[in-house]
């Protein structure tokens, strides 16, 4: 049966390309992983979690950029998760049908893919230049303008995924729209949304272009809001760059740190997901 | 052909003209109950009330016509039995009944639902309230995810601030009208969605009955169902019919059979038949009512 094996061959070629591009795209992924892991570990010691950022040619920690770090994704996740909500309940409940929802979709894709550097800019010129100097509020406000548009996504498609024989019978017994919303369909959406705002986090911890033009940088510690504040990614962007050999080592240190919890995030939004495919 | 269907009808295609039993039960309208018992219907008890009637009823979905003139009423404490092959509008019948196809844009009813004298399709209704007192259990269980008591008392909750006890003992009745309430009395937190399929059905029947509607609106209820399960909820109906208005859409004819009074056979968005549910079974007037119970076609 000749064509039955060249079938067979064929089949064996594409699979072995399969292999190769798994290969390669999960090598890479390993290299950079272990990478990180051996030289961020070296690094690894109470001083990082307790001292400030060192001047040049001393020892020192990362405490006031995580410090920094937490608050502005905190406070970037409170400003644009309320919002992003709100528009993705709107457009998955109340304006399934309106044209409007269809030009919001749009526009949010286009925000969500814009480059955050753009981001950056944009709430510099906006915030930065008014109010005259960098401030950790500026940076929070560059980081919710990157949660909006996850949080609107996500927030759109799992209410869709919500069946809509649940909200006929929630309506069934006389419900208004808002408590069919609010206490069924927001339940039973409940862990993907909260998978949102998990990868919402995740994916602005990471975020250094627009800080760098918002909230700047601090070699000291601050809770000030109107004041510049330091950031994991910053000082990574700072001391990776630096010619002094304590400054990189706690840049390594710094991208473990961020790594660890983007993979920690990652793996419990999944889980989250999973829970709910279950049930 | 008389006083009724005329008055509603006159000018437009009187539905009625389609079948002698339709005007019949056109007939007996709240005015004069006594003065014309339908038939062998009265087995039961002597004066038949409407509590809907539905005259001229028509329905689009979009351009596509679903319901051509229906007219029938729906009597008081009685079940109301809707049977018909699939994509024959009874579905569709009962979502007007509580104006559930508001939700959608592009669905729309024409003519006249009455409900205690007032017409409910018209625009000023409000569609929460009349959702309370016409109540409606799905083909497929829809338990919210929450606990078995939330589920029944939260519709409660919504209409009526009460003693935490009294709430209880809502929940308890209800719960028992739907005969269910043997089976979770003793986990009552536990998540709705825990229960199997029937219990589930159950739990939403309990949901609809603990607003202590008027009427309720039973879409296939049993159609995921297993037999035991079937023949639970069956007699949950039964029970159901003492205080409320039933309507049941079914295509199991036994089931049509064992549960209501009244039946309408429905074709192709077309009210063919309504009367007793016996004389539908046993000499039904038109062709077609025959060949679809006798399993002809359909």
């Amino acid at each position: 049966m000749p064509i039955y094996d060249t079938r067979l061959r064929r089949d064996k070629a594409y699979l072995g390309l399969c292999y190769v591009a798994v290969a390669i795209g999960l090598g890479w992924l390993a290299i950079i992983l272990a990478t990180l892991l051996f030289e961020g570990v070296r690094g690894i010691s109470p001083a990082v979690f307790t001292q400030m950022t060192p001047p040049p040619g001393s020892e020192g920690g990362l405490l006031n950029a995580i410090a920094g770090s937490l608050i502005m994704t905190a406070l970037g996740v409170a400003l644009g998760t309320p919002l992003g909500m709100l528009a993705g309940t709107y457009m998955a409940e109340y304006g399934r049908h309106s044209k409007l929802t269809i030009v919001v979709r749009f526009i949010n894709d286009i925000l969500l893919s814009a480059p955050s550097i753009v981001i950056g800019l944009f709430v510099y010129e906006v915030l930065v230049v008014r109010m005259g100097h960098f401030s950790a509020l500026a940076g929070a406000a560059s980081l919710a303008v990157i949660v909006v548009p996850v949080i609107v996504r996500t927030t759109e498609d799992m209410l869709l995924l919500v069946p809509d024989p649940l909200r006929e019978a929630a309506s069934a017994l006389g419900l208004p729209r808002a408590i069919v919303i609010g206490k069924v369909a927001y339940r039973a959406a409940r862990a993907g949304l909260v998978t949102g705002v998990l990868l919402a986090i995740a994916r602005i911890s990471g975020e250094t272009a627009p800080l760098l033009f918002t909230a700047l940088n601090n070699q000291f510690f601050s809770t000030n809001l109107n004041a510049p504040m330091a950031s994991l990614p910053a000082v990574i962007f700072q001391f990776a760059l630096s010619p002094y050999k304590e400054w990189q080592q706690l840049a390594w240190t710094g991208a473990l740190l961020i790594t660890s919890a983007v993979l920690v995030l990652s793996v419990a939004a999944r889980v989250l997901q999973t829970e709910r495919r279950v049930k | 052909m008389n006083t009724m269907s005329n008055e509603q009808d006159d000018g437009i295609r009187p539905a009625a003209e389609n079948s002698a039993t339709a005007v019949q039960a056109m007939n007996p309208v709240q005015s004069q109950p006594a003065e014309k018992p339908i038939p062998q219907a009265v087995a039961k008890a002597a004066p038949l009330k409407q509590k809907v009637s539905i005259r001229d009823l028509k329905f689009y979905y979009g351009d596509s016509l679903a319901l051509k003139s229906i007219s029938l009423p729906l009597y008081a404490h009685r079940a109301t039995a809707f049977i018909g092959p699939s994509g024959c509008g009874k579905s569709t019948l009962l979502r007007v009944l509580n104006r559930m196809y508001d939700l959608y844009p592009n669905q729309r009813a024409e003519g006249e639902v009455i409900l205690d004298g007032v017409n409910i399709l018209r625009r000023e209704q409000d569609l929460n309230l009349l959702r309370a007192r016409v109540g409606m259990v799905f083909q497929k269980p829809t338990p919210f995810p929450m606990s078995i008591h939330d589920n029944v008392a939260f519709g409660i909750k919504l209409y009526q601030r009460l003693p935490k006890a009294e709430l209880r003992d809502r929940v308890e009745a209800a719960l028992m009208q739907a005969a269910l309430w043997g089976e979770v009395k003793d986990k009552l937190n536990a998540s709705g969605l825990s229960l199997s399929g029937g219990q589930q059905q159950r739990l939403c029947i309990a949901r609809t009955v603990a607003l202590q509607p008027e009427v309720i609106l039973l879409d296939e209820p049993c159609s995921a169902l297993d037999p035991i399960s079937t023949a639970k909820i069956e007699e949950t109906i039964d029970d159901l019919k003492e205080n409320y208005t039933i309507a049941i859409v079914t295509h199991n004819m036994q089931q049509a059979a064992r549960v209501s009074e009244h039946t309408a056979f429905m074709y192709l968005g077309e009210l063919i038949e309504f009367g007793v549910t016996a004389q539908i079974f046993t000499s039904p007037e038109k062709k077609q009512t025959q060949n679809y119970i006798t399993g002809r076609f359909g």
